[in-house]
């Protein structure tokens, strides 16, 4: 029997493709009912104008993670308070793409963004890993010699190891521990610039993600999670 | 001005409104639209300056305008950024026709400035003119974003922009402000994207590309067109609103903008009527960067914040600083420290 939990379930593995954040964290699953192998989904976002790209991606892995429920035989995700909310909805209904919410569009789809900041999200969660190891006192010079598998004990190295599988950058443990974006290696100095740029990809990223919690908490009424940027 | 512990700080608020978002003058998006500044308004201010919704954020007064800029908000000039919105507002949500004459009733106080869309072609270059004309403009506000018939938004580094941004050299329009920042729009793909100022600002050395909101929250690509592109500057609408609720996060805006720009090219604004420059100009003279965060950022010195908040806009748009509120300044500027090329991310 398929219950609330296991479509909370689900939907905790889809993220924000823009935060890299479950969309259950971020308080986006405004409330989810079961009814036999029936279920419903309403979803709600920070603000009207949130970019449609972003909220389309967010519908439609929604819908594809809860239709991979085993016993689920129909499911409706809709998007509440959106101006672009028909559009959205209607094309995730019936399966279509982006270019189906908003015909006219000669972008296609939404692939190229995924990916670009699918990179920025490794990035960001790599600049957490190497700064916990920096403040820890290891070297930059032993940071870019080290091994993947050498790393222990940081929460963020399984989301990083996720990322990295995702895009195809090696991940085994004899791979190097740090790495570009698109994969390329690192030397000490390379190492040493990546740690203040990647700082500043962290910083928008969780400065977007705190700004969106109180956005939303803001529209919908709901307490304010307290300021959590480093 | 502003005064505190013996410092005079000449006050420039770089980007101001003055819009009418009243239920009969905008549609379903329009109310969506000012909805959506509303809870900026509610979420990153103090308690004590909000204001109720219907009955005064969608319209204030001319008289509440002069009172919360020049009579409590210690600013000595403020610069209005239009914002048209012909498709969401029926007679435009802000625009340099509804505040031309507020500028002609207090001389020397307000700056109007104007837009262009390259899409409408010539007819844009005709009203360019005109409002040059009317309004001695001498910056243009510009929204890449924004949707229009089946257009979703236009590039500044296109041929069609390049043709606006020759006639905005030659009529002398030298600050070009461009929107990037925080989603109040409908847009394409990802409308934050900043690279086509970087293309714009090497074509054209002679303007200043004024880059709103920071680019937030692609704020590691604003930096990296910035840091090599020296007539690219920081305005701080909305950004400067976090020292409020999220101090170590704008402390942190604050010292990356200064390590890879520098302080001479950040500039300061209310985005008023969203927030009002009373409290952000006391809180941004009191504001340091956190102690702990001190040996990676640096610490923000007085004549740094005299810049940011009033002297880098007042050079920009060519104000005059009574000279004892101005600094000795060296011609050697200061380089920043971040300038080294390299690609973020």
């Amino acid at each position: 029997m398929i219950t609330v939990e296991n479509v909370l379930d689900a939907l905790a593995g889809v993220r924000d493709p823009e935060i890299d954040e479950p969309l259950t964290d971020l308080g986006f699953v405004d409330r989810v009912s079961v009814d036999g192998k029936s279920v419903d989904v309403h979803l709600r976002l920070p603000t009207f104008f949130c970019a449609p790209n972003f909220a389309y991606l967010m519908v439609a892995d929604a819908m594809k993670a809860v239709q991979a429920l085993p016993e689920v035989d129909d499911v409706t995700v809709t998007l509440d308070d959106h101006f672009a909310s028909d559009e959205i909805n209607g094309a995730t209904a019936t399966g279509g793409g982006f270019d189906e919410a908003f015909p006219g569009e000669s972008v296609g789809e939404l692939g190229e963004l995924r990916d670009l900041f699918t990179r920025k999200a490794f990035t960001a969660r790599q600049s957490r890993v190497c700064d916990a190891q920096l403040r820890a006192g290891r070297t930059v010079e032993e940071l870019a010699a080290a091994r993947l598998g050498a790393l222990k004990g940081d929460p963020n190295l399984t989301r990083c190891i996720e990322l990295r599988t995702q895009l195809g950058i090696d991940a085994s443990p004899d791979s190097p521990a740090f790495v570009l974006a698109d994969g390329s290696a690192l030397d000490a100095a390379g190492l040493a610039r990546f740690v203040r740029v990647a700082r500043l990809v962290r910083l928008s990223l969780e400065g977007n993600a705190g700004l969106c919690r109180s956005l939303l908490a803001t529209r919908y009424g709901i307490p304010d999670p307290e300021e959590a940027v480093r | 001005m502003y005064e505190k512990d013996g410092e005079q700080y000449f006050i420039v608020d770089a980007h101001i409104a003055f819009w009418d978002a009243r239920p009969e003058n905008r549609n379903r998006l329009g109310e969506g639209f000012i909805k959506c500044f509303y809870d900026y308004h509610r979420n990153l201010g103090p308690a004590e300056y909000l204001w109720p919704f219907e009955e005064k954020f969608v319209r204030y007064t001319e008289e509440d305008l002069m009172h919360d800029m020049f009579e409590v908000g210690y600013v000595d000039h403020a610069i209005f950024q239009p914002v048209y919105l012909g498709d969401f507002y029926k007679n435009g949500f802000h625009t340099p026709e509804m505040v031309a004459p507020i500028a002609e009733r207090h001389p020397g106080l307000f700056t109007v400035n104007g837009t262009f869309d390259p899409r409408f072609g010539k007819k844009d270059l005709a009203h360019l003119e005109s409002l040059h004309e009317q309004y001695g403009i001498k910056g243009v506000k510009l929204y890449t974003a924004e949707w229009k018939g089946d257009s979703r938004g236009w590039k500044l580094d296109s041929p069609e922009a390049a043709r606006c941004l020759e006639k905005c050299q030659e009529l002398g329009i030298t600050n070009i402000h461009v929107h990037k920042g925080p989603t109040v729009w409908p847009l394409d793909r990802d409308a934050f994207d900043v690279a086509d100022v970087d293309g714009a600002a090497t074509n054209f050395p002679e303007l200043n590309f004024i880059v709103e909101h920071v680019g937030l929250p692609r704020l590691e690509d604003f930096c990296w067109i910035a840091t090599q592109e020296p007539n690219v500057y920081a305005g701080l609408a909305v950004a400067n609103a976090f020292i409020h609720t999220r101090p170590r996060y704008f402390a942190q805006i604050i010292g990356e903008l200064l390590y890879w720009l520098n302080e001479d090219r950040i500039l300061f604004s209310s985005d008023y009527a969203i927030w009002q420059p009373k409290w952000l100009v006391e809180q941004f003279v009191g504001f340091q960067i956190p102690e702990d965060m001190q040996s990676e950022l640096g610490v923000l010195t007085t004549d740094v914040k005299k810049k940011i908040l009033g002297l880098n806009a007042a050079a920009l748009y060519d104000l005059d600083v009574p000279a004892e509120l101005d600094l000795v300044r060296d011609d050697a500027g200061s380089a920043a420290v971040g300038s080294e090329p390299l690609s973020p991310a």
